[in-house]
């Protein structure tokens, strides 16, 4: 047949049933717009996650006390009391690398003002802290290393307690009681967003460290390590000096294993982008299904449209088209109908991605890949499910068909 | 010269155990610039015939030489071949593709030429076509906006677009009144003058008297064959002029003896069956 009669021929085939193709596009045009959405706002999960890990601080350690598996599989490990205060303190007078290191207590407590009172994270830090976080205070000032010396009753408070306490309210030489002890707060932290795990990291109130120990938890072991670390070249470095120092002072035998974890920041990100990324995956897949039924539809449509044109067949085989022609041409057919389901999956896909990135607070991810990869795809689909209709209408007996009615 | 040959053609048709023969050892030569009406009782094996003569079905046993060549063992792609170059098929129900112009309709062979032709060719062909047939200022024309005879003429100028060696014509008029069948007979008669080889299928004897041979089938033989001087449709036509004024009057003076002011319309032309083509058109 004549090349440039196949497209042709299918376009005409298209036009004369214009409802049909669209409604029949629809499929492909939900499928196509949902893979490029769920890829899109997948990316842009990533790259949101990729920013709160920047947001952990630079170049930082977390060390934990006990066995933890990366990923967090035997986290009860974690509460194992191997970390003290001390070995914060010799990570950053003994090892050159460490810049800051905060033995970190952490207690859920209620904290009350006047007639308001709020349950919220107690953390009991160093002065280095926010530091080693990378976290601005928006007003009033840190503790210092003497109001740590001091065990002082001070505390510096994130932006929901100031809401939910103070009603939006300056805080700063007002008074809280947490179990009864008077803290005085002389700072409040900038507004952080949401954590990794989808917590308000801004519902929180930092207090020394000494004081956390001694005066609101009762514990005297370190639950966490922050550790920042010089550079990230000397990361490495550090983490073996670490994990040295830590093994000599709680005195293990070389055959022992450690009583710690150190987990970097990348680490950290790994398993976030690791989890963004099977969400991604997930959220993919179900589109995928989504594409799936749309090809069904087509190969739907298109075997309906062969018996309907059997006689259309019949007179084409008679005047002189050969089984692949016909075949051909049922083809392109399908195929031109998913392109422009794919086309009109790209816009529909467009939009809803920038629409729910939008509401969602996240950056808007529209890759060309994404792009390329769907009109790949629905021209697959194209090929795979207009095949057998295109099949059945290629092997119709002329005499029959155009006897047809 | 034979355009085509037939020798001892046979077709048997097997459903199951049954077996059915449809034609019993067909003998048929037909010269160039010969006008052929095959006719027969239903049963008798005409249509089967003409599906053979169409290269669409192949023989059971026996030769089919088609212009000089043995088709009746080709293959189903070799066949389709033989059909857009040597042959050019009118159906009784037209066959048209339905909101496609005229034009694109005659055009339509061309674009399974083996030899490409530009889409220049082809339109030039197509409307060559349809100004030998008179509808040359129809088009672009769809062919739910033609009349059953107009789309048959479509029908005829799409068969001779590829420029065949014989026309086959399955009740050609079957769907049409008789005075669109007439016209449509002359049309055929005049190609046939210019040269070209007829067959026609048909079961009206009134429509058969303008071939110059008629063959009759009965049991998947041939009857009879037999030659004549054919009637020219062109001279019906003409004197139908005169017949329809006669056949006016008389409507009207009997209308008017009988108090109506209203003449009935004369309605020359029997109206034509509804059609369940793959044209799908509402009427007229």
């Amino acid at each position: 047949m004549k090349l440039s009669a196949v497209p042709y021929s299918a376009i005409k085939a298209l036009r004369r049933n214009t409802m049909r193709t669209i409604l029949t596009a629809f499929g492909i045009i939900i499928g196509v717009a949902a893979v490029i959405t769920m890829v899109g706002l997948g990316q842009g999960a990533g790259a949101e996650v990729e920013e709160q890990v920047n947001r952990l601080g630079q170049n930082v350690m977390l060390i934990f006390p006990g066995e933890r598996q990366l990923g967090g599989v035997s986290i009860g490990g974690g509460s194992a009391n191997t970390l003290t205060v001390e070995d914060a303190i010799a990570l950053r007078e003994e090892i050159p690398e460490v810049v800051a290191a905060s033995p970190e207590v952490r207690s859920q407590r209620v904290v009350v003002y006047g007639n308001r009172n709020w349950h919220t994270p107690i953390y009991g830090q160093s002065a280095d802290y926010l530091q080693i976080r990378d976290w601005p205070l928006e007003s009033g000032r840190m503790f210092d290393e003497e109001d740590v010396g001091r065990a002082s009753l001070v505390a510096v408070v994130g932006q929901t307690v100031v809401q939910e306490l103070f009603e939006g309210a300056d805080p700063i030489g007002e008074t809280v009681r947490v179990r009864g002890l008077p803290l005085e707060v002389i700072g409040v932290l900038s507004p952080k967003g949401m954590s990794l795990m989808g917590s308000v990291q801004d519902d929180l109130m930092i207090i020394p460290y000494t004081t956390g120990f001694q005066r609101v938890s009762g514990r005297s072991h370190a639950m966490v390590i922050n550790v920042q670390v010089y550079s990230e070249e000397t990361m490495d470095v550090a983490r073996a000096k670490i994990t040295d120092l830590l093994r000599e002072r709680h005195g293990l035998a070389p055959d022992q294993e450690n009583d710690f974890t150190i987990q970097t920041q990348e680490e950290v990100a790994q398993i976030a982008t690791e989890t963004s990324r099977v969400m991604t995956w997930l959220l993919a897949s179900i589109a995928g299904i989504s594409l799936f039924v749309g090809g069904i539809g087509i190969m739907n449509v298109m075997l309906v449209s062969v018996t309907e044109r059997t006689r259309e067949v019949g007179l084409r085989l008679a005047v002189g088209a050969r089984s692949p022609d016909v075949l051909m041409q049922f083809l392109i057919e399908s195929v031109i109908l998913c392109l422009l389901g794919g086309i009109g999956g790209i816009l529909l896909g467009y939009f809803a991605t920038e629409t729910i990135a939008n509401y969602a607070g996240w950056p808007a991810f529209f890759s060309l890949e994404a792009m390329v990869v769907a009109v790949g795809v629905s021209a697959a689909v194209g090929v795979f499910f207009g095949f057998y209709p295109a099949w059945k209408a290629s092997r119709l007996d002329p005499i029959m068909a155009l006897r047809q009615e | 010269m034979h355009v085509l040959q037939l020798e001892g053609i046979e077709r048997t048709y097997r459903t199951g155990a049954l077996e059915v023969k449809a034609l019993r050892g067909i003998d048929l030569t037909v010269d160039e610039a010969e006008f052929v009406a095959i006719m027969g009782p239903s049963g008798s094996g005409k249509s089967t015939l003409m599906n053979l003569l169409g290269c669409l079905d192949s023989p059971s046993a026996g030769r089919y030489l088609l212009d000089g060549g043995d088709v009746a063992r080709l293959k189903r792609d070799e066949l389709a071949r033989i059909r857009n170059e040597i042959l050019g098929f009118v159906f009784q129900s037209f066959h048209l593709l339905p909101r496609t112009t005229a034009r694109e309709n005659v055009e339509l062979p061309l674009l399974y030429r083996e030899s490409q032709l530009s889409w220049k060719e082809i339109r030039e062909a197509a409307s060559e076509a349809l100004d030998i047939v008179g509808l040359g200022d129809r088009m672009e024309h769809m062919p739910n906006e033609l009349s059953g005879g107009q789309k048959q003429r479509v029908a005829i100028a799409r068969a001779l677009v590829t420029q065949p060696r014989v026309l086959l014509a399955d009740e050609p008029t079957g769907n049409l009144d008789t005075r669109t069948s007439l016209e449509i007979i002359d049309l055929i008669q005049r190609l046939n003058d210019d040269g070209l080889t007829i067959l026609m299928v048909t079961h009206e004897p009134e429509i058969a008297r303008y071939a110059e041979r008629v063959i009759i089938l009965r049991d998947g033989l041939i009857r009879s064959d037999r030659r004549r001087t054919p009637e020219r449709a062109r001279e019906r036509i003409e004197a139908w002029g005169d017949d329809v004024e006669d056949a006016l009057d008389e409507a009207l003076q009997e209308a008017t003896s009988h108090g109506d002011i209203d003449a009935p319309p004369a309605s020359v032309a029997d109206p034509v069956p509804e059609e369940v083509g793959i044209e799908q058109e509402t009427g007229r």
